[in-house]
């Protein structure tokens, strides 16, 4: 169980990972996540599930370097095993027939709109995707995410690869252009899932964001994870963690993935001149 | 002749214990606790048994430790209790067994719950927890225990012993529950835990940690896969809030994710653990009950300058026991009472940086039978703080019940049972706090037995 059995670098600094866990890869469902302890000593995080397979009881997980969980996570090779895995956690995302959707996905985030946008295509929508990425080289999931749109738009900030800006520039000139477009998801950045809400607001398009708190548990005991919608205190691990982004006070979100900055600069440090990698994960379980 | 004076049981100096997550409350050493059990008048209506929620043959092993035979006291323990150096710890004996002693009319009551830990942790330290195993053959009948907490513990250890094939299924990565993750360190040692929770894998319990019934199982996969009984344990494990403007800045926990953070990721040895936790000089921890206390208590030991409790109604009316409120004032947790938070208030990076608060007044008592807060009027105030806690109170978590509209819940969302402990649904039983609301390990435990007795009771008469 959690033995890792494939792993790629999508990008600098981006790894997905397949591990076996055939619990949860029989129940996921897109826009679902788990989370993972990867050693004894480590963090709770959070990670959404970008793909699985049944048959093999195998999910597939993609993740950015960033702290020192996701640090130890990407030293990980295959057969090791990942301490602690739990899920599928969350609601699934509402797929239905909507019309035309556009799904719109930042930087490490696009793996996770990947399985919701492949299960709106099955649903019959024409679905336009725009996904974006700092550069051409950290851009992912690009094929992935061809294959199940009818129409893919790619951004990236220094204009390496398609249109030289962000997601939601494209976003605004699609909705300017006249298109009429029944809904809006979006998976990204939390300062980019804000700008996209903005841009659609004024349409009137419902728009869906899937946040990504700090938690801990995952499992809506503990808190860590809520954010303010229509001016009420919503936990996003078990009440989303898709919300409609009209609602949601991206601010509030904001400034609560940045509570522990400091600290995670300490632990981030440390980690970096140890430089060992945790014995825990050698064994099998 | 006159009545001995009860033995206490040690305790940490202030001094050391604030600067540690170190164990508080010592035990007593064997002659201590052969003393203490000398007192015991043996009386033959032993009231005490009637306040105890498990029904532990209290006269009984105290006579043994009398005797100095620890052995034949934890075997008494173990017949009706299955952690008794958990529940020697955490019981309210002061109000339950204690509060009906014999001795208690006429000076000091036996100290029955410090006994019990003794017995308890002679046993872990003699490790003849799994020498006393006794068991009946397997009976090849599988049961579902959900949620590993006090409740669950007692009905997976029971019905393994009569010989069913118990899995015990927890959330979170590590069994115990509220034990784990939600009992202070200094309280509760969680080497103590693990100890008591080994029996469960002397009993061939399958404990499988990291799973959510509800999400990664339902109920009915249960029964599909197998299982003839599902017992349901699963505490009230979501916070309430004052649902007051302001409360989701930052710098503001629930109890729960501070104590979890603390006991269960270890975040107090931030950063050898990958958890951090962030407090300020000073922290205001809302509510006056026990969860307050050790919330508290644990804030002055991760080095927060000042800690307040805030409470609206005076100390008198404290849902907290006596002996948690004595430790947390020793300790040097301040009290800001009859005070009513309004909102919290926040500076440009929403980092809080006080609450406003009604100054109140006690009028009538309530439905509680407590003294009823009432606001005095223009009284508003900022109480600076850059830390809160909030810990006033817990509801039942509705995965369950809303993923298996069979199971029947009351209007607070606990799960409805009759005195059997049958839920609804046909096969499901519950026990502990989620039909009990917010109640004591000791109760938990207790509800458990009656679960246990009904699985297995229904199960040989064909009822599942």
């Amino acid at each position: 169980m959690n033995q890792i059995l494939d792993k790629r670098e999508l990008a600098p600094r981006i790894k997905e990972i397949v591990v076996y866990n055939p619990k949860i890869a029989s129940k996921v469902k897109a826009g679902q996540f788990i989370v993972v302890r990867v050693c004894e000593e480590g963090e709770r995080i959070p990670l959404t599930v970008a793909d699985w397979d049944r048959e093999k009881g195998t999910i597939t997980i993609v993740f950015q370097e960033v702290g020192v969980s996701t640090y130890k996570l990407g030293k990980l090779e295959d057969g090791d095993v990942i301490t602690d895995m739990v899920g599928p956690l969350g609601n699934p995302s509402e797929i239905g027939l909507f019309g035309t959707v556009v799904c719109v996905g930042g930087g490490v985030r696009i793996p996770a709109i990947y399985p919701i946008t492949r299960e709106l295509k099955k649903a019959g929508n024409k679905v336009i995707s725009i996904i974006g990425a700092r550069s051409k080289e950290s851009l992912i999931y690009e094929e992935e995410m061809m294959k199940v749109s009818d129409e893919l738009r790619i951004t990236t900030d220094d204009g390496s690869k398609g249109r030289k800006g962000f997601v939601s520039d494209e976003l605004r000139d699609l909705l300017q252009s006249g298109l009429k477009v029944d809904r809006v998801i979006t998976v990204g950045p939390a300062i980019m899932m804000k700008v996209c809400a903005e841009i659609t607001r004024p349409y009137n398009i419902k728009t869906i964001a899937s946040l990504n708190p700090i938690m801990v548990c995952g499992m809506g005991m503990c808190g860590a994870c809520r954010v303010e919608v229509a001016g009420k205190t919503r936990f996003v691990c078990f009440e989303g963690p898709e919300f409609d982004a009209h609602e949601v006070n991206f601010d509030v979100l904001l400034m609560r993935l940045n509570a522990y900055k400091a600290e995670e600069q300490v632990a981030l440090k440390k980690f970096l001149e140890e430089g060992v990698r945790s014995h825990a994960n050698q064994k099998e379980s | 002749m006159p009545i001995k004076k009860r033995v206490e049981m040690r305790k940490l100096p202030v001094e050391e214990r604030i600067k540690s997550f170190n164990e508080v409350v010592l035990g007593l050493t064997e002659e201590e606790a052969i003393e203490e059990a000398k007192r015991c008048l043996q009386c033959p209506n032993h009231p005490c048994i009637e306040g105890c929620p498990v029904g532990t043959n209290i006269p009984a092993f105290i006579k043994k430790i009398a005797e100095r035979d620890f052995l034949s006291a934890y075997k008494i323990i173990k017949e009706r209790n299955v952690i008794p150096a958990i529940t020697g710890r955490v019981c309210p004996q002061e109000v339950r067994c204690e509060a009906k002693c014999t001795l208690q009319r006429v000076g000091e009551p036996i100290a029955i719950g410090a006994l019990e830990r003794f017995v308890g942790d002679w046993a872990i330290k003699e490790g003849v927890i799994k020498e006393e195993i006794t068991k009946t053959p397997p009976n090849n009948i599988k049961v579902a225990v959900v949620g590993s907490g006090p409740s669950g513990i007692a009905v997976a250890a029971d019905l393994a012993k009569l010989g069913y094939e118990v899995t015990l299924f927890e959330a979170l990565h590590k069994p115990g529950g509220l034990l784990v993750y939600g009992i202070p360190e200094f309280k509760l040692p969680k080497r103590v835990v693990e100890c008591e929770i080994n029996y469960l894998k002397y009993l061939d319990v399958d404990i499988q940690t990291n799973v959510v019934i509800g999400r990664t199982y339902t109920i009915k996969e249960l029964f599909q896969n197998g299982y003839r009984a599902v017992f349901l344990g699963t505490g009230v494990g979501v916070p309430l809030f004052l649902n007051i403007p302001g409360e989701t800045l930052v710098n503001i926990y629930t109890a729960n994710e501070f104590l979890m953070r603390t006991n269960l990721m270890k975040a107090y040895l931030f950063p050898k653990y990958d958890t951090p936790i962030k407090l300020g000089s000073k922290v205001a921890v809302i509510g006056g009950g026990n969860v307050a206390m050790d919330a508290a208590r644990t804030a002055l030991r991760l080095g927060a300058g000042e800690v307040y409790i805030v409470y609206r109604r005076s100390e008198e009316e404290m849902p907290a026991w006596k002996k948690e409120l004595i430790n947390a004032k020793e300790e040097g947790v301040k009290l800001q009472l009859l005070t009513q938070p309004i909102r919290f208030i926040g500076d440009k990076n929403k980092r809080v940086t006080g609450i406003e608060c009604l100054k109140m007044q006690l009028g009538e008592p309530d439905a509680s039978g407590r003294r009823r807060p009432i606001p005095i009027k223009d009284s508003e105030f900022i109480f600076e703080v850059d830390t809160v806690i909030i810990a006033i109170g817990y509801r039942p978590n509705p995965l369950i019940t809303t993923t298996t509209p069979e199971i029947k819940v009351n209007e607070e969302g606990c799960i409805i049972v009759d005195k059997h402990c049958r839920t609804s649904m046909r096969g499901v039983y519950a026990g502990g706090d989620i039909i009990l609301g917010e109640a004591t390990v000791g109760e938990a435990i207790g509800t458990g037995k009656i679960a246990s007795t009904t699985i297995h009771q229904d199960i040989r008469e064909g009822k599942i």
